[in-house]
C-alpha cells in the first residue's frame, strides 16, 4: 500500500487541476484495494465508522449519488441523502445557509452536486467539513475523471503518456470533458476533441486539445474514445439541427470505431442516449468499458472518502 | 461664506492650467484662481503637496432609489461619491418605478437636494418603464431637469424604437445613452467568452454581442443626427466601430468604466460574484484596446458604473448573482494607481476624462475651475498609500472586485458648491 508521502487528509476535492500526479496515483492505488473489499462476500469494513457523510444533490443523479452512498456505507460511515427538491431549498434557503445547517449537524463530508459552475468552490469556502464535488455545472467532476483513469488502468492503459485520447460531443457544457482534459494532459496524453462547433468552447484549443472538424479524423489511431452524453435540450436551443443528423455525422458507430486502434477503449459517463451519440452495437461491444466505469465509480469514491476523512492511516485495517 | 484653498497644484485642463496657485471660493462659486491670493476667507485649506482639480463627474451611477433601497439610496450613494472625490453623479433610470416620468425626475432632484451630499443629475428612460416598447415622455422629463436618456441595463432591442427616440431627441438636443449589448447573444452568458470561460465552464457572452449592438447604435446616430453616447464600452470591436463612426463625423461619444480599464476575466477564475458585471470583464487584449481608445479620443470619459446590490444578492452561486458592483469609492484610487502611476494616463488626462470631458459632452455646469463656475472641487493626494477595505465604504452594496487592492493616490477632500462634503476620507455631516 502507498506509504503516505502524499496525503489527501482533510482536502476538499473540487477538481483534478489541483491534483498532483502522485495524488492521482494514491487515489487509484487505494481504489484498487477498495475494489477488493467490494468484491467480498461481506462488503463492509469499519474504516469510516463514526463518520457521517451527507449527499447534497441539487440535480438528479442515479449513478453518482448511489455510488457515493454505497461507498460510504461499505466503509461503515453513516450516509444521509438530501435531495433539494424535498428540502428547505424549495423554501428559498440560500446555499450558504444550507451548507451551514448541514455542517451544524457535525457531518464530516459533504458530497455536493450542483448545476452551477463554482458552487463546490463556494461551498468549500463556506464549510469546514470536507467538500467533495460530485459535479458543478460545466466545471468539474473529479470522481468521474478518477474512475475513468482507474478503468483505463484496468484495461491495460497504465501509462497515458503519448496516448491518443479522444473526447466526442458536447465539450462546451461538459464537466466530464473539462475534468478529463485536465487530468489526461497532466498524465502526458495527447488529447483530441471533435463535435459540432456550437458545442465547443470558443477558445477550445486553449484547453490543451486538438480540435477536429470531423470525428473520423479525431478517432483515427485513438487509444481511448470518451463519448459524452448529448443533452436533448441542446438541440432545442438550436446548437445542432436534429438528433438524426447528429447521430449520422457526429455519432460513434462501429464503422467509425474501426478507425481507432483495435484495442481502443470506449468510455461514456452515462446515461447513454443509444442511437444518438453512441450506436446500439458500440455501447455493448467488448471495447466499451461503460459498465466497468460504474463499478469502478464505487471503488474510486470509497478511496476518496477514505483518503480525505482518514488520511489513509487505517488502510491496513481496511485490508 | 468664503473658502480659500492655498498652495495646491491646480490642474484644470479646461483652461490649460497646471501650476501651484490658490483657489478662492465665494458663495458656492469659484471667485478666482491665482497665485498668492490674500483675500480674507472664512476657512482656509492648506493644499500644499496636493492636486486641486475641478470636481469629478461620474455619468454612470445607480442610486437605486426609488424602490431598491436595499441596494443603495440617494443619501448613501451620494455619501459614497463624496467619499470617493466625485462631486456630480448621473443616476441611471432602472429604479422601481423606473425614471420614466417627470414626477420621478422631480422627486429624485428634490430628495437629492435635501439628502444628497453631491450633485445628482438624472437620466430618464428612453422607453416607458424601460420595457423597450413605447417612448417615455422624454420632453417632460427634460423640462424637469433630466440630462440624458437611457434604458440602461437593457439594450433597446427594437431598432424602430431607437430610431424614433433618436429622431425625437433631435428636437431637444439631449443625448441618448445606449447599453449596447445584443440581448439574445447576451442572454445565456455570465462572463466574457474566451479562454477563461472555456476553462472554468461558465457560459460566456461573445464580445461580438457588444460589437453588433454598437454598430447599430452608431449607424442610428449617423442616420438621424442624434447624439448617441455608448455606455461602458468594453470590447475592442466596439471601440473600432466607434472610432470609425467618429471619423465619419457621426454624433457619437463613449465612456469606459474603471474596471474595464484595469481588470481582466482572469478575475473570474475564483468564481467570485464580485466579478459579475455587464459587459463582462474581458481579456487583456480588450483591456489594452480600451486604454488605446481612451488615449486617442475614441472614448471620451471614465465612469464607474457604480451598481451596488444587497449583500444577500451577491452571496450566491456565480450564475445566480446580479451584474454589477460598487465603484464610487474605488474609482479615483484605482485610476491613479493603475493608470496614472503606471504612465498610461497623465494627470491632465485623468482630470479631463473624469471631469472636463463629461461636463463638456453632457453640457453640465461643472468640470472647470473658471471664475463663476460652481465651486465643485476634488483634492487629490497622488501619493497616499491605502488599501481598499469595503467595510469602510459608505455605499450599501459593498461588494467590489478591488477588495484588498493596494492603491497609491486618493481623493482627500471633496468640495461641492463651496462646502466640504469630505475631508480625509470622512464624509462631513450635513
Amino acid at each position: 500500500m502507498a506509504k503516505a508521502t502524499v496525503s489527501l487528509a482533510g482536502r476538499d476535492i473540487l477538481d483534478l487541476e489541483s491534483f498532483s500526479v502522485e495524488e492521482i496515483n494514491l487515489v487509484l492505488q487505494t481504489a484498487a484495494e477498495m475494489k477488493k473489499i467490494m468484491k467480498r462476500d461481506i462488503k463492509k469494513v469499519p474504516s469510516l465508522r463514526g463518520k457521517s457523510i451527507i449527499n447534497l444533490f441539487y440535480e438528479p443523479s442515479t449513478r453518482t449519488r448511489t455510488s457515493f452512498e454505497l461507498a460510504g456505507k461499505y466503509l461503515g460511515a453513516d450516509v444521509v441523502n438530501i435531495t433539494t427538491s424535498t428540502s428547505s431549498v424549495v423554501k428559498g434557503e440560500c446555499l450558504r445557509d444550507t451548507i451551514l445547517t448541514v455542517q451544524s449537524m457535525c457531518c464530516d463530508a459533504i458530497v455536493m452536486r450542483h448545476p452551477i459552475e463554482g458552487a463546490a468552490v463556494y461551498a468549500a469556502d463556506v464549510a469546514k467539513p470536507v467538500i467533495i464535488n460530485a459535479g458543478d455545472g460545466a466545471h468539474a467532476h473529479p470522481s468521474q475523471g478518477l474512475l475513468d483513469m482507474f478503468t483505463l488502468r484496468e484495461k491495460g492503459l497504465k501509462d497515458l503518456n503519448g496516448k491518443k485520447m479522444v473526447i466526442l460531443g458536447d465539450i462546451l457544457y461538459s464537466r466530464v470533458a473539462r475534468t478529463n482534459i485536465a487530468a489526461w494532459n497532466k498524465m502526458g496524453a495527447d488529447v483530441h476533441v471533435a463535435g459540432p462547433r456550437p458545442l465547443m468552447p470558443y477558445a477550445v484549443e486553449s484547453l490543451g486539445v486538438t480540435y477536429h472538424k470531423r470525428i473520423e479524423e479525431a478517432i483515427e489511431g485513438a487509444d481511448v474514445i470518451d463519448v459524452l452524453r448529448i443533452q436533448l435540450e441542446r438541440q432545442k436551443s438550436g446548437l445542432f439541427p436534429s438528433p438524426r443528423e447528429y447521430a449520422r455525422i457526429f455519432g460513434l458507430n462501429e464503422a467509425r470505431l474501426k478507425l481507432a486502434k483495435p484495442d481502443c477503449v470506449v468510455l461514456h459517463p452515462g446515461p447513454m442516449n443509444r442511437g444518438l451519440e453512441i450506436s446500439w452495437d458500440v455501447g455493448y461491444c467488448d471495447q466499451a468499458a461503460i459498465r466497468d466505469e460504474v463499478q469502478n465509480g464505487v471503488a474510486v469514491r470509497m478511496a476518496l472518502l477514505f483518503l480525505t476523512l482518514t488520511g489513509g492511516k487505517q488502510i491496513e485495517a481496511a485490508n | 461664506m468664503k473658502l480659500l484653498i492655498k498652495n495646491g497644484r491646480v490642474v484644470d485642463p479646461s483652461q490649460k492650467l497646471d501650476e501651484i496657485c490658490d483657489v478662492l471660493v465665494a458663495d458656492g462659486k469659484i471667485a478666482k484662481v491665482e497665485k498668492n491670493i490674500t483675500d480674507k476667507a472664512d476657512e482656509t485649506y492648506d493644499a500644499a503637496g496636493k492636486v486641486v482639480a475641478p470636481g469629478f463627474i461620474d455619468m454612470h451611477t445607480h442610486l437605486r432609489e426609488p424602490g431598491l433601497e436595499a441596494k443603495e439610496s440617494i443619501r448613501t450613494g451620494t455619501m459614497a461619491a463624496a467619499a470617493g472625490g466625485i462631486t456630480t453623479i448621473a443616476c441611471m433610470p432602472n429604479t422601481k418605478p423606473a425614471i420614466s416620468t417627470s414626477i420621478v425626475v422631480s422627486g429624485i432632484k428634490e430628495r437629492a437636494a435635501k439628502e444628497g451630499y453631491v450633485n445628482v443629475e438624472v437620466i430618464g428612460s428612453i422607453s416607458k418603464d424601460e420595457e423597450g416598447k413605447e417612448l417615455a415622455e422624454m420632453g417632460d422629463m427634460l423640462e424637469k431637469g433630466a440630462v440624458a436618456f437611457s434604458d440602461d441595463g437593457h439594450y433597446v432591442y427594437s431598432s424602430r424604437l431607437l430610431m424614433n427616440a433618436a429622431k425625437y431627441m433631435t428636437s431637444f438636443d439631449a443625448p441618448l445613452i445606449s447599453h449596447s449589448i445584443e440581448s439574445e447573444l447576451n442572454a445565456d452568458g455570465y462572463m466574457h467568452e474566451g479562454a477563461v470561460s472555456a476553462k472554468i465552464g461558465v457560459p460566456g457572452v461573445p464580445s461580438v454581442a457588444e460589437d453588433i449592438a454598437v454598430a447599430r447604435d452608431v449607424l442610428v446616430a449617423g442616420y438621424t443626427g442624434a447624439h448617441i453616447h455608448i455606455a461602458h464600452v468594453a470590447s475592442k470591436g466596439a471601440a473600432d466601430i466607434i472610432r470609425q463612426a467618429k471619423a465619419k463625423g457621426y454624433p457619437v461619444t463613449a465612456e469606459v468604466t474603471v474596471h474595464h480599464l484595469t481588470l481582466t476575466d482572469e478575475a473570474c477564475m475564483s468564481y467570485s460574484t464580485a466579478t459579475r458585471v455587464s459587459p463582462p470583464l474581458r481579456s487583456q487584449d480588450h483591456v489594452d484596446a480600451m486604454r488605446a481608445a481612451l488615449l486617442d479620443g475614441t472614448i471620451d470619459m471614465i465612469v464607474t458604473d457604480h451598481a451596488p446590490h444587497a449583500p444577500e444578492e451577491k452571496d450566491v452561486e456565480f450564475r445566480k448573482a446580479p451584474n454589477g458592483f460598487c465603484g464610487l469609492e474605488t474609482a479615483v484610487g484605482v485610476v491613479l494607481t493603475d493608470l496614472y502611476h503606471k504612465n498610461v494616463l497623465t494627470l491632465e488626462q485623468v482630470v479631463d476624462k473624469m471631469s472636463c470631458s463629461p461636463a463638456r459632452i453632457f453640457n453640465l455646469k461643472g468640470g472647470t475651475l473658471k471664475a463663476g463656475s460652481p465651486a465643485d472641487i476634488t483634492i487629490l493626494d497622488l501619493d497616499k498609500v491605502w488599501t481598499v477595505d469595503s467595510k469602510k465604504f459608505y455605499t450599501v452594496g459593498k461588494v467590489t472586485p478591488f477588495e484588498g487592492k493596494q492603491c497609491k493616490g486618493k481623493a482627500v477632500a471633496t468640495v461641492v458648491a463651496g462646502k466640504f462634503v469630505m475631508k480625509d476620507g470622512a464624509v462631513c455631516e450635513k
